[in-house]
This record gives structure tokens, sequence and C-alpha cells, in this order.
């Protein structure tokens, strides 16, 4: 009885089950059902239960590992796979680097039969094997192209006593930028495994990654929405969250991002800031203002505006008459608002 | 003198017919960028912008001998579009698009192999704010007016810190010759050492500022090149200190996936290689200005 949540390492965290009777899979499911699983992986929160996977047991004669990645040193999909099962990927490459069998493949002309082959005689496996063993590799290969993954691991595929090749667990990624063309797999979406935070984000189309800290972050590209929350910690704060709105940035767009992250309770101070090349700081601020005047200001506000229609920008916030704790320069409006968050207090 | 565009290279834009293409199209003109025409196919025979439109790259480079291209068409169709450019024997494409399977890019890189290296297009992004030779040429999407002239080399995935950079370094009084975009993506045209030897061999740069981030290989490759060969002094920056692992910070290529792809890990491998870090993102004025008294 398997857990179906996502993450790894929750076969020594208890979410993976033996059960040698019905009755013990009752109890089983019981236990697990609607729990928390917490993994080496997951963060204190875990990741809550609410599917299981029942298959029936087997002989294990031995456990294998095979993976595939989109490698982005060589740029192409490479295949890995070890006689050391079991073990998830990073123990086997630092413990057993030398069972690492690593295969990489043609973009052109795809996987092929030998090279399926080659993998199957360097794992161990015998010829009464062999053809299973490289339909199996084939098949996955042909899965992880089709379906644009980026990720595809099989741990354990295990030889059974009886000589046969089953897939005891499957792991896949996908490519957000391909699920145009996969909707079979957006329609897989599993929101009960998502921070709520970010299941909000994604419905609105904003970038957006929920973290611990108390400085929410409303900025504009992915490398300055970094770089203001490194900032933010070097300035002895903490960000709530990265957020990127993009390029193009209407007010609307602006007043969604603001809602959203004034919705996260732990934030304490809110920082904007924009280097506005296609945005433009006027629509930014215009909505600042109207995200202000609907849903009311009840935590400091700092903005930071660079970059195209600077001054307009600017003087839409000051004019608008709000409490605003206006920055020039990224240095400054970090530590405004680390401050600004150590200062507050709710309710106040 | 600069790398890779000046005022004198004629440039043509891919999707100049649509909302973005025509916007910045029209931005690019203003700054003085020669562009000559544009492609949508099926729009052929038009005019967009002053310029003429045609139905194919081949029959764009062929009228205009444009020798840039710009790729702003949309993420499905993108892929083709920067092969159609190969193939038409464009030598610098710089794709905007933000939103490309990996697995097309991957085929992209692959088909671009099938020219000789020196016969072979060089592609910038894809998800990149695009190439700007301040004073001469944008074929970007970046505002042109936070950029001096000068002697600076800039390369980084993301556009708006680069943005931040270049105007920390002109509130200092120093200009940047080029600036070039290599995109958030985790398979993308060329790379930061790519860049890094134009910059080397350029006789108008003087120092090199280098704007990199979590997730992938690319910053440790161009470190080991810039400790082997590099003749001018380099800084750099790794945004993503403060991000988790395991998951994505906005850039489809901004994950720490492996060991030696944190901000901290590339830091220090970079530190390593003798290059200059810049200790936040608030410093690549100081940094640059303390680089280049040394």
């Amino acid at each position: 009885m398997k857990a179906q949540v996502h993450t790894g390492g929750r076969g020594k965290a208890g979410g993976v089950k033996v059960c040698k009777s019905e009755h013990e899979v009752e109890a089983a499911a019981e236990g697990m059902l609607g729990r928390r699983l917490v993994t080496n992986q997951t963060g204190p929160a875990g990741k809550g239960i609410f599917r299981l996977y029942v298959e029936a047991g087997c002989k294990i004669e031995r456990e294998l590992y095979l993976g595939f990645v989109l490698d982005r040193k060589t740029e192409r999909v490479v295949v890995a796979a070890s006689a050391e099962g079991g073990m998830d990927i990073e123990e086997i490459a630092e413990q057993r680097p030398e069972s690492l069998i690593r295969i990489s493949v043609e973009p052109a002309v795809g996987m092929q039969a030998f090279q399926a082959r080659e993998l199957a005689f360097a794992l161990g496996l015998g010829p009464e094997v062999l053809s299973e063993a490289v339909t199996t590799i084939l098949g996955c290969y042909r899965a992880f192209r089709d379906n644009d993954a980026t990720m595809l691991e099989i741990n354990p595929l295990v030889l059974t006593g009886e000589g046969r090749l089953i897939a005891l667990d499957a792991k896949m990624s996908f490519d957000d930028n391909a699920l145009f063309r996969h909707p079979h797999i957006a329609e897989l979406r599993d929101k009960s495994q998502e921070d709520p935070r970010e299941t909000q984000a994604a419905d609105r189309g904003l970038s957006y990654v929920g973290l611990d800290g108390d400085v929410g972050c409303i900025v504009n590209g992915a490398g300055l929405a970094m770089a203001t929350m490194d900032m933010i910690l070097l300035a002895g704060g903490a960000p709530a969250n990265f957020l990127d709105i993009g390029g193009g940035a209407t007010p609307e767009r602006v007043a969604k991002a603001f809602r959203l992250v004034t919705q996260d309770q732990n934030v304490k101070a809110v920082l904007v800031n924009i280097f506005a090349g296609i945005n433009r700081c006027d629509w930014v601020a215009q909505g600042v203002v109207k995200a202000v005047e609907m849903a009311g200001l009840d935590r400091p506000l700092v903005v930071r505006l660079a970059g195209t229609n600077v001054e307009e920008g600017r003087r839409i916030i000051d004019e608008s008459g709000l409490p605003v704790i206006t920055a020039a320069t990224l240095a400054e409006a970090a530590e405004k608002s680390v401050a600004a968050a150590k200062n507050f207090k709710p309710g106040a | 003198m600069s790398v890779l565009i000046n005022k004198n290279t004629p440039v043509l834009v891919q999707g100049i017919t649509g909302k973005i293409g025509g916007f910045h199209a029209q931005d690019m003109i203003g700054y003085g960028t020669p562009v000559v025409g544009g492609v949508t196919p099926g729009k052929g025979g038009t005019t967009a912008h002053g310029v003429p439109v045609f139905d194919t790259m081949k029959e764009a480079v062929e009228k205009t001998k444009a020798e840039i291209s710009i790729v702003f068409v949309p993420p499905p169709y993108a892929a083709d579009s920067i092969m159609e450019a190969a193939d038409a024997g464009i030598k610098v494409a710089v794709c905007i698009t933000d939103g490309i399977p990996a697995q097309d890019m991957m085929r992209v890189k692959r088909y671009m192999r099938r020219y000789k290296k020196e016969e072979r297009m060089r592609l910038f992004g894809p998800n990149c704010a695009g190439v700007i030779t301040p004073g001469e040429s944008l074929v970007g999407i970046m505002p042109g007016h936070i950029y001096k002239q000068g002697r600076i080399g800039i390369v980084g995935r993301s556009g708006t810190l680069g943005y931040e950079a270049a105007s920390q370094l002109k509130d200092i009084g120093i200009g940047v010759s080029t600036s070039v975009g290599i995109g958030g993506d985790p398979i993308n045209g060329s790379s930061f050492k790519d860049v890094m030897e134009l910059f080397n061999a350029d006789p108008d740069t003087d120092a090199v500022i280098m704007i990199g981030e979590i997730g992938g290989p690319q910053e440790a490759e161009a470190g080991e090149y810039i400790a082997k060969y590099m003749t001018k002094p380099v800084c750099a920056y790794i945004a993503g200190l403060s991000a988790p692992k395991g998951r994505k910070m906005g850039h489809a290529g901004a994950i720490v996936s492996s060991v030696g792809e944190s901000a901290a890990e590339k830091v220090e491998i970079l530190r390593g290689c003798g290059i200059h870090i810049v200790p936040t993102p608030a410093e690549f004025g100081p940094t640059v200005k303390k680089m280049l008294a040394a």
C-alpha cells in the first residue's frame, strides 16, 4: 500500500506499508488517509495523503534503478541505470558511483534498441528477460519523449523470483511549458498536493512560490525577483514569497498580485520592486493604488519604481495620498521593508 | 565596436505583425536599430512599421540581406521559427519568447549542429531580453535609455536584473559595450562561456559582469574558461541565495536539481576561478568600480 503524494522518500517516512491480509490493508489505509506525510523532501508541513495505491506483492530477486532526465549539460535525454535499486539516485551517485550506467540519446533519431540492450546487459540481466527489459526501457523513453517529461524514474525496477521485470514505483515530472499540447497531463494536476497560495497564484496566471518569511514581494522579472529576495535576506529579513508579475503587467494584474500577497497572514510588510522595461511604472502605480483602494492597507507598503515612465509612476503614488513608503534603490527598498516588517504590530 | 550587433547590421523581426513583436519593432526602430523587414507567414507583400513583411525567412534574407533576426513568435511555433532563421542563413538570432518546451529547444540545438561551426547561427535566448550595443543598436526589449555607451560587457540570464546592473553603472558614470541576454530556459542558445569568449576577443570591452542564477551548469563552465583564458577582469552575481531547493523560481531553468547548482555553491566555484563576487544585487556599480581600479 503506497501513499500517492508528490514527494520522494515515502518508504522511510511510513508512506509505504506491506500488508499480508485484507484486514491489514484496511488498517493501513485507515492509518494513512487524511494524514500528512513528512519526508526528508517535504519540509515540516508535509503532504496530505488523499490517495492510496494498492498492488500485489511479489518475490523480489533484484532491485534496479532506471531513470531518464533532460540533461542540461549535454542538452539531451540521458538514461541512468544502476544495479543498486532502492537507494535514491543521489545516494547511488555518492556511494556507488561506479554502478551508474549512463547512455545519452541522440535527439535526431531517438533511443535505439541497441542502447536498451547495452543497458540491460550492463545491469546484469540475463537473456531470458532481455526482450522484456528492452521493451520496458524503450517504452519509458517513448513515454518521456511523447509526454514532454523532464524526469522519469523507476525505483526500484525489480526482477521477480519468477523472472519478470516489474516497476514497483514510478515518478514523472513534466515540462510546464509543454502542457498546452498535453491536456491529458494537465488534467492530472492534484491541487491537494500544492501550497494553497500557489494554487491561487497559478489560477490567476502568476508565477509564485510560497516561502516562510514575512516580507511579501511583488517584482517583475524572475531574476530581479530572486535578487530582491536575496537582498531582503541580506538586510536581515526573510522573504514570504517569490512573485514575478511578468512583462506587460496591467493595473489589473498588479492588483491581483497585491491581493494574493496580502492574503498571506504571515506577511508583515509588502515590497513592490519594479524595474520597468516592457512594463510601465505608471501602470504598476495605478495597479497598486487600485488594489489598496479596493482592499485597504493594513500593513506597511514599500514601493520602488525604476525604468520606463518612472516619473509618472512616482507622481501617481504621491498624489494618491496613500501612506506608501517609497524607495529609490534596491538596497533602500530592502532595508525599509525589513525594518517595516520588524516594527509592524498587527491591529495597531 | 562591440560584439554581435552594431548600427550597420540589418535586422529582421519574426512575428512583426503581432502585438508584442510590433510594439518592440517600433521601439527598436526608434532606438536607431536598422530594422529592414519582418516575417509573418501569410502576410507577405504587406508592410508593417514602415518595413516590408515577407512570408518566409529565406525570401526576407534574400531581399534584405539581413544578418540578424529577433523572434517574437508564440511558444508553440517559436522553435520552428528559430530553425527557419538558421536555415535562411541568419548569423545572429535573438529569441524573446518565454515558454518554449524544453524538448523543442533540444531539437533546435541539434538542428543547428547541421551547420559547420564557423557558419552556424548564434542563438541568444529563448526567454531573454535580447542584445544591446548602447548608442548603436537594440535587438531586444530592454529600455534603451538606461544603458550608457562604454566599455563594460554584461551577460546575464535575467532581463530585469541586467537593467538593474546597467542603471547602477550609469548612475556612477560607467557605460556598457554590449549587454547580452542568454535567457532563463534550461536549454538555451549561447551559453555564458560562449559570450565570455566574445567579450575576451573584443578590443572595446575592458571588463565583464556575469549575472547568473540557480540551476544548471553554465556558470561553472564559464568560470573554468575564465580561470584559464580570460585576459580581462570579470565580476559575477548569482541570484537565488534565498531560493529553496527543488523549486522553480519563475524561469524554467531556475531550479536547483543537482549538486553545484545552488547560489552558494556557484559563488564558491566562481570565487575559486578568480572572479570578483558582487556581494549583493545593490552593488554592481561599486564592484565594477573597484575591479577597474585594481
